[in-house]
């Protein structure tokens, strides 16, 4: 299964949102030190607290060491050739969409997203984040008639700063680990949602990112909040440019869903993955936890992970409320020479909290892939249930899969399962599909969505036609 | 010309001989039988045509409708009409008979040059032969051959064929495993499907179907050839007398 040259070339084509929007930015020079935080908190005018707690975050990142306990391989980052800062010139930030840059509305069109209201998908709310700044939140007025806030982060510590002020790093502090402390210090924009009590938010809300400029980083910070007996969908998408240098994409995302609440969070990952030889491609490090706060309270994620040379995120749920339930379902599939570490962790704190882990692992070409999952059963987590099941799918001889399963069960009435396969895809199945028509290609992409629809069922519709297309695509050049 | 005109074939399965010297003429329209002793080859000869690579011609030619099948890709060989139903259908976890059927349709279409059918047209022409065979809406629904019954898998392969409306199907013990109104169900659907254009190959062990269908021709396959070939009578000796007395005739 040697990627020829031509198969190589076909999977290069095969990104289609590889392109540059040619557009003047705003980026401030490579490096970081205090100054640099200083200026990105003063460019975004933030209230003063902010400066404050970034400044805090950066001196314990200075102190903490880059985590190597992560199957992911890659050359040290140079972090001070990157810039921090990067915005369309003119940062619309909060301006009207009619006065959004031209250029960057055809962006997103191209990309699929179109952010006139008039056409954006029925139902999907949308803030566009472009490079370290959101350029566009649609949707906002008639959300706001709910009491629902939905906005960039900027214009949330503007205008609802003792809200973020209160939540912001409760789920994931800075100190939690060495690219949240990272984040905390620089992180230049993302998306704010706020649910009031009992409102069940009337359409999907989602962000956007967009990395456009060269040697940048993107280090956005998402925060939803789901307050009593609310509920709401989130969508997260994104998308880069083709080059031949790394980049790095350091997010940290967290939930919080009050009693009876329910956020159901959903990612389609499709960051460059790097050419076939593995040059360039995105690392994705990032932090998502939710936090179950409330009893009865329900958290789930929902992942497709495509893109990215590299991805190294385990989106997590603290369980603390009672009876709260948390799930993750999974689908990280590795082609050519692209790296995933992934998985969750469920925290179970209050009594008779459940939590389910469906991981579906493909790798092909010389991918590597590696589910990691905790579960934690704390003394107080009486009846607590776990259910996990990782699966793993191989294409060709040169790709790897791992399941590393952690538990730690203090609490003798809790449940706890975990079931792990590894396969291959059969010579049986391509033939029947290739006797029916299908080519090989066509064959292995069908037996590929098979294997992960009772992940892409949990997607909502639209998007999980597009995960599926996705995950085609990245299949190229995978079968010999 | 002929739809199938297979000479002197000879082919080995992990080495070991198992067709030798094979040869079967099939016509335009034609019904053709093949029945013969467990491990004869008769699947051998199915998944043969159908294109496994596990099946390696030794000796001899396969020409389908006047051309080279031996050289086609499998899906090249499905996208000119050869339809195979399997002795033993394979599971497909997570993908709906409907999405498995939707698929193969369009490549079919895809290779006739001609436009997908569109998701209304589509479900119609499906359950006009769904319904055929009883197969309920939301059995479509269900992942392929998943949990099927011995009976469904086969009910499932005809209506794979009666979708998909090949030049040539070869439906390898389409009858094992049916009840008796099933069994009536699938001899109906392969009643309907003939015609002047088609041909079919059916491999089986049980003289029934042949009373329900009426095959032009009824050959016996043993020591990997057809050692002995006729009409109807022949499969209903066969039902009484068993194999033994062909072996004088085979060696
Ligand atoms: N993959 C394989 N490896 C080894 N031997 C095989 C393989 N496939 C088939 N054979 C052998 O080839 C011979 C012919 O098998 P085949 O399945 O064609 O028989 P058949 O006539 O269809 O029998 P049945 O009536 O039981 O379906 C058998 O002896 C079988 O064991
Ligand atoms: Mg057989």
């Amino acid at each position: 299964m040697n990627d020829t040259p031509a198969v190589a070339s076909a999977m290069a084509r095969s990104y289609k949102y590889g392109f540059v929007t040619p557009i003047e930015s705003d980026t401030i020079p490579q490096g970081l030190d205090e100054e640099v935080i200083r200026l990105i908190s003063f460019k975004k005018q933030e209230p003063e607290f902010m400066l404050e707690w970034r400044l805090a975050a950066y001196r314990l990142w200075l102190e903490m060491t880059e985590p190597n306990w992560s199957s992911v391989r890659y050359p040290p980052i140079d972090y001070q050739g990157i810039s921090y800062y990067s915005a369309p010139v003119g940062n619309p930030g909060t301006v009207a969409l009619e006065d959004v840059d031209p250029a960057l509305l055809a962006t997103y069109e191209k990309l699929g997203i179109p952010l006139d209201e008039r056409l954006t998908l029925a139902g999907v709310a949308v803030d566009a984040v472009f490079d370290s700044v959101s350029v566009a939140t649609t949707h906002q007025k008639k959300l706001a008639e709910m009491g629902i806030l939905f906005c960039s982060m900027s214009e949330a510590l503007q205008k609802h700063g003792a809200l973020v002020h209160r939540y912001l790093g409760s789920v994931v502090p800075p100190e939690d680990n060495f690219f949240a402390a990272l984040n905390a210090a620089v992180f230049s924009d993302g998306t704010f949602c706020y649910i009031p009590p009992g409102v069940r938010c009337p359409m999907e809300l989602s962000t956007y990112f967009r990395i456009n400029a060269a040697r940048t980083g993107q280090f956005e910070r998402t925060l939803i909040i789901a307050d009593e007996y609310s509920q709401v969908g989130y969508l997260e998408g994104c998308s880069a440019p083709q080059r031949d240098r790394n980049q790095l994409h350091a997010a940290v995302v967290e939930l919080i869903a009050m009693e009876g609440a329910e956020i159901a969070y959903s990612t389609v990952q499709n960051w460059y993955p790097g050419d076939a030889e593995g040059r360039g491609g995105i690392y994705n490090f990032v932090t998502k936890r939710g936090e179950c706060r409330g009893d009865h309270s329900r958290i789930s994620w929902t992942q497709v992970e495509t893109g990215s040379a590299i991805t190294w995120k385990y989106p997590s749920v603290i369980l603390r409320g009672a009876g709260s339930s948390g799930r993750f379902h999974s689908v990280a599939l590795t082609n050519h020479h692209q790296q995933a570490d992934t998985g969750t962790k469920m925290i179970h704190i209050g009594p008779n909290t459940s939590s389910t882990i469906l991981s579906k692992g493909i790798s092909a070409g010389h991918g590597h892939n590696a589910y990691r999952g905790l579960v934690k059963v704390l003394p107080g987590a009486s009846g607590a249930r776990n259910h996990s099941q990782c699966d793993s799918l191989l294409l060709g001889e040169h790709c790897s899969a791992h399941t590393h399963p952690y538990l730690e069960v203090k609490n003798h009435s809790a449940r706890v399962e975990h079931e792990a396969t590894t396969s291959r895809i059969s010579e049986d199945q391509l033939f029947y599909c290739r006797q029916r028509g299908l080519s090989n290609e066509e064959a292995v992409s069908l037996i590929v969505n098979g294997f992960c629809q009772e992940v892409l069922r949990e997607l909502p519709m639209e998007f999980s036609v597009e995960a599926r297309k996705l995950l085609a695509v990245s299949l190229e050049g995978s079968v010999g | 010309m002929n739809i199938l005109e297979i000479s002197n074939l000879h082919v080995a399965v992990m080495d070991k001989p198992i067709l030798r010297g094979l040869e079967l003429e099939l016509k335009p329209g034609e019904v053709h039988a093949i029945m013969g002793p467990n491990g004869s080859g008769k699947s051998t000869l199915a998944n043969l045509l159908a294109g496994r690579e596990e099946c390696q011609v030794t000796a001899g030619s396969v020409f389908y409708q006047g051309e080279n099948l031996l050289v086609m890709a499998p899906e090249e060989r499905a996208g000119k009409g050869l339809f195979l139903g399997f002795q033993n259908p394979v599971e497909l976890p997570g993908i709906s008979n409907v999405r498995l059927l939707k698929e193969a349709f369009n490549a079919r279409q895809r290779h006739r040059g001609l436009p997908a059918m569109d998701a209304l047209a589509f479900r119609d022409h499906l359950d006009q032969r769904s319904k055929r065979l009883g197969l309920s809406g939301e059995w479509l629904l269900r992942p392929v051959n998943v949990g099927f019954s011995g009976g469904e898998k086969k009910r499932n392969e005809l209506l794979q064929m009666m979708v998909l409306e090949p030049r040539l199907a070869i439906l390898d013990e389409i009858d094992s495993g049916l009840d008796i109104d099933a069994l009536a169900l699938v001899a109906e659907g392969i009643n309907a499907m003939r015609d002047a254009q088609r041909s079919m190959l059916l491999i089986t062990h049980y003289p029934r179907l042949l009373d329900l269908v009426h095959p032009d021709h009824v050959h016996v396959l043993m020591e990997g050839r057809i050692i002995l070939s006729g009409g109807m009578a022949l499969a209903q000796d066969l039902e009484k007398q068993g194999y033994g007395w062909l072996e004088e005739v085979a060696t």
